[in-house]
């Protein structure tokens, strides 16, 4: 028998507010988060709306206490981080054995390419303190000493399941007794790379998203971070659960690189070994947070698979990238805070802007806000490039 | 539960790839930045697709193969990468042209393979395996993560037959940013004279080393993952002398049972200064070899020294090339290797013949 893993807190940051309460007022007054671009400079400024985190860099790097030539996808990590360390009430971290694994794809790469302006034309050209920290282990090192973790850290990047992969690993360092809590989630700031990069794939839309709609043209990409503190069964006395982290499953579509397997291979495979390991049957699902990004290809894969595994009983379902946009890294551990929050609350999230039904599945997801429904179980669907897929399964018990 | 190594596989500036007693056609380099030896990549990966790739995917499909060749497997049940850079080639050919041409006019194509878990996903494509896939991206302690992560999963029993692997590439962009962090030597060095060599900076390398990891013994299998252990930012050099006897101690040995110490000496003083510590305090009169003379410095260089070690105990004997002190007894069973990266990271790996 596995030791059972809680999920003690979270802290969110995200295009739709600067903590978890401001996120989730945000849900209750259907006010989503992409706007057009004001932080990010970029020639597609008015091409692209985006779900920014709203503040500059000076005001991210006070709330956070750090300097603010600090990497954006730093200083999102250590607010949403002590958020979530904060909301457990579990007081001193140095009195425990903790580790912090944070996920993100990006890196510094938001100051790498202010640093190509200068160094392509000159080798020698542009400041070293802008590619310090482009790695992406650089930016969980800079949060983790912030927060005085020490005992494990370690950073994992599998594209847009990153964040999920972070809470799965997380709770596997507990149940193999290498630490007692961790703190698992992701991280990512808006960079022109990301933007570019998701505009040749020609998958960005240019008119707020559509997830789960039948005119769905694309995703919105975001920004930000989010944590949950997992912990140990042998220190349930000290904290107050949210949940649960009772199933998880990662699966690779090895379909391509970019795409999902037209049957949703893979999103099948996590979903359903997530299920097996918390012991659950379909029907034992109350809400699912979708994937859900918005494009053609990913919510219609995403939608098969779960009609192959869950009709005829279909939970509720919703995708909150339609407030917060696609946060990639992050969406992991934003989306695993809702689904815990969920659980606390009785929350079902709306999706956003949905009006047509797909014609391929016999489903539709939820589209207004509602609080305090009987949920016992909660699944968080997290998919990407690279044939990534993975699937977390929160319990209320 | 016992973790044994079925199968390993080596890119890198050495000619690993080949068949053949360890280092029997030893690469010399006089050059501070050395380029893994490119085996035919044909034998794995079809000539279309070899054209599209960047060399660290190739090097990560290629190492991959080798080791599940020696293993005797077709198809793992997880695959675990290990990057601290990720696939910079494509990263940097994208933020080139994307600066260059205003944002105007990108092609996908490089973005697509510049996401770190490039490898790992085209590993699980070309073989078609659904099963566990994850990328650690985290400095000097990717391999490491990657190595903990499949150590977990064989005990939790999830599987039965983990691929695990570290990976990382230099470019040309990357080896002119590092360089001027002050990273390298200012002038060549040769291969042999690297770890004697008195003065700050050390070599850039690069290459790529998996493992098939099984609680069950395979037919090539000559050692034992017996431990990892990763120690961050140590306070000074007493806090890495602790873990190490702790390590130790976890596993049942003394010091005396450590038949060669392996370190990751690099050839800068600065960093080599706690290996002799290390050694002067803990492995006195133990043999020492070193394995980063040979294939660089870089992240992931343990993988490549965790490869060497797996071989050594192979073959029962220490190549020339790879001695740095001493004599290896003529029976190697347990081979500690010690790592340390820009003195941050610091790993232990424990090889157990068996």
């Amino acid at each position: 028998m596995s030791v059972k893993v809680w999920i003690a807190g979270g802290g969110v940051i995200s295009g739709i507010g600067m903590n978890l309460e401001e996120n989730l007022q945000a849900f209750k007054d259907m006010r989503t988060g992409m706007t057009k671009m004001q932080y990010l400079q970029s020639v597609h400024q008015d091409a692209f709306p985006v779900a920014e985190v709203k503040a500059d860099n000076d005001t991210l790097a006070d709330m956070a206490r750090m300097p603010e030539t600090t990497s954006r996808t730093a200083l999102l990590s250590l607010i949403a981080a002590r958020e979530a360390w904060k909301s457990t009430g579990l007081g001193d971290i140095s009195r425990y054995r903790v580790g912090f694994v944070s996920a993100n794809t990006v890196g510094g790469m938001d100051k790498t390419e202010d640093f190509f302006k200068a160094f392509l034309p000159n080798p020698g050209g542009g400041r070293l303190q802008q590619v310090v920290h482009h790695e992406c282990g650089a930016v969980t090192e800079l949060v983790a000493d912030a927060l005085g973790v020490r005992h494990h850290i370690s950073t994992i990047s599998t594209a847009c399941s990153s964040g999920a992969n972070a809470l799965m690993y997380g709770a596997r360092l507990i149940r193999n007794n290498i630490v007692d809590i961790v703190i698992a989630g992701g991280t990512d700031s808006l960079t022109r790379f990301t933007l570019n990069g998701f505009n040749t794939l020609m998958i960005l839309d240019q008119q707020p998203c559509r997830p789960f709609d039948e005119t769905r043209t694309g995703l919105n990409l975001g920004e930000g971070a989010g944590y949950v503190v997992l912990v140990s069964d042998n220190l349930l006395a000290h904290i107050q659960p949210w949940a649960r982290l009772s199933g998880f499953a990662n699966a690779n579509d090895a379909y391509h690189q970019t795409a999902s397997s037209p049957d949703g291979t893979g999103n099948y495979l996590a979903m359903k070994g997530a299920l097996d390991m918390a012991g659950l049957t379909p029907e034992d699902i109350g809400y699912i947070n979708l994937h859900g990004t918005g494009t053609q290809n990913n919510d219609v894969s995403e939608g098969i698979a779960i009609n192959r595994l869950f009709a005829p009983h279909f939970p509720a379902m919703s995708s909150t990238k339609s407030f917060t946009g696609h946060t990639l890294g992050a969406s992991g551990g934003i989306e695993a805070v809702y689904a815990a929050l969920a659980l606390k609350e009785g929350i079902i999230y709306p999706n956003a802007r949905f009006r047509r039904q797909m014609k391929e599945l016999p489903f539709a997801p939820a589209t207004a806000f509602s609080t305090g429904n009987d949920l016992k179980h909660v699944m968080s669907n997290s998919f990407g490039f690279g044939g990534n897929c993975s699937s977390l399964v929160f319990s209320k018990e | 539960m016992n973790i044994y190594i079925n199968g390993t596989g080596c890119i890198s500036p050495q000619e690993t790839a080949q068949i053949g007693p360890l280092f029997s056609t030893l690469k010399e380099y006089d050059q501070v930045r050395l380029q893994a030896v490119d085996p035919d990549y044909k034998q794995w990966i079809d000539l279309k697709q070899i054209r599209r790739m960047s060399r660290v995917v190739k090097m990560g499909v290629g190492a991959a193969n080798l080791s599940m060749e020696e293993a005797g497997i077709k198809m793992p049940d997880a695959i675990i990468t290990g990057t601290a850079y990720g696939c910079l080639d494509d990263t940097g050919v994208f933020l080139n042209k994307m600066v260059s041409q205003e944002e105007q006019m990108l092609t996908p194509t490089a973005f697509i393979q510049s996401t770190h878990n490039t490898v790992g996903g085209q590993i699980a494509l070309l073989l078609g395996c659904n099963a566990y896939n994850n990328t650690f991206v985290h400095r000097g302690f990717s391999f490491e993560n990657s190595l903990l992560d499949a150590t977990m999963i064989l005990r939790e029993g999830e599987a039965k037959t983990v691929l695990a692997g570290g990976l990382d590439e230099i470019t040309h962009y990357s080896y002119q940013v590092l360089s001027r962090f002050g990273l390298y030597k200012k002038a060549p060095v040769k291969t042999m004279e690297l770890l004697k060599s008195p003065d700050r900076g050390t070599i850039a390398g690069e290459g790529a080393a998996f493992f098939v990891l099984s609680p069950e013994k395979g037919t090539h299998t000559v050692a034992e993952l017996a431990g990892v252990c990763t120690i961050y930012k140590p306070l000074w050099e007493g806090e890495v002398i602790g873990e190490i006897v702790k390590f130790l101690e976890a596993q049942d040995l003394t010091l005396e049972d450590i038949d060669l110490l392996v370190t990751g000496r690099n050839g800068d003083i600065a960093q080599d200064e706690i290996y002799e510590e290390v050694a002067a305090a803990l492995f006195p009169d133990h043999p020492e070899a070193c394995f980063k003379h040979l294939c660089g410095e870089y992240p992931t260089a343990m993988a490549f020294g965790a490869w060497m070690a797996n071989r050594i105990i192979a073959e029962q004997d220490v190549p020339e090339a790879a001695m740095f002190y001493g004599q290896a007894p003529a029976r190697i069973k347990n081979v500690l290797i010690y790592n340390h990266h820009q003195g941050t990271h610091h790993a232990l790996i424990l090889l157990k013949a068996c």
